[in-house]
């Protein structure tokens, strides 16, 4: 299990296919592979977005992504999980999160990276401030 | 020692700073802390963390502590 935070651009793919060359004890029992990729959109809520900064809370943020890649083991039957969270400043088509989890079956790897996707989002913390015409605004968690 | 807090987001920019240190002294809970280190309003959706975990702003504080006030999340 790893989670990362990180200030660079983030290249989902290599991070999950890195880490999955790196483990090499579940090399030939994982049967499913569930990816999530979170990527920054040109628009929201009706205006157009020209760039992204994410702050986050060093150290509390890297706490909550353990326990909640945790409590996803606790709860499915996976092998390893990993999660890499970019913060700073981001353009549009720029990954934002990758979530990937190994497990033997795909159900399991199913629910387990939908668990942490959806967990990381209510309480690892982490704030989007867009940059739109005519300025910056803080991304309301309403929003969805 | 002394209570150390800090402010995230759209919360720092309302009290206007990121940290601050405050003496225990009589302070007892996290809203005492608020109201010792800002005259702001506390928006009614902001979060509170003591010591890196979620909590709630009637939890007690302790010295030594590092307090954290955060607006709603929206990572991923």
């Amino acid at each position: 299990m790893r989670v990362r935070v990180i200030d660079s651009a983030l290249d989902p793919w290599a991070e999950v296919s890195v880490y999955q060359q790196s483990k090499s004890k579940i090399a030939g029992r994982f049967g499913a592979t569930s990816i999530f990729v979170g990527t920054l959109r040109d628009q929201n809520q009706g205006s157009a977005v020209s760039a992204m900064t994410l702050e986050h809370y060093p150290g509390m943020t890297e706490k909550y992504l353990t326990r909640v890649s945790e409590e996803a083991a606790g709860r499915w039957d996976i092998m390893d999980s990993l999660v890499v969270h970019r913060v700073g400043t981001m353009l549009p088509n720029d990954s934002i999160v990758v979530v990937a989890v190994w497990s033997a079956h795909r159900d399991d790897a199913f629910k387990a990276c939908r668990y942490i996707i959806d967990e990381l989002k209510t309480r690892a913390p982490f704030w989007k401030k867009e940059t739109v015409e005519g300025g910056e605004r803080w991304v309301s968690a309403d929003w969805g | 020692m002394s209570i150390s807090v800090k402010y995230f987001a759209s919360v720092c920019d309302l009290v206007g700073k990121a940290e601050d240190a405050v003496d225990c002294g009589d302070i007892r809970t996290a809203n005492d802390v608020w109201v010792r280190t800002t005259s702001a309003v506390m928006p009614p959706n902001t979060l509170v963390a003591i010591n890196q975990e979620h909590a709630r702003g009637g939890d007690r504080v302790r010295d030594g502590d590092e307090v954290a006030f955060l607006p709603p999340v929206t990572g991923g």
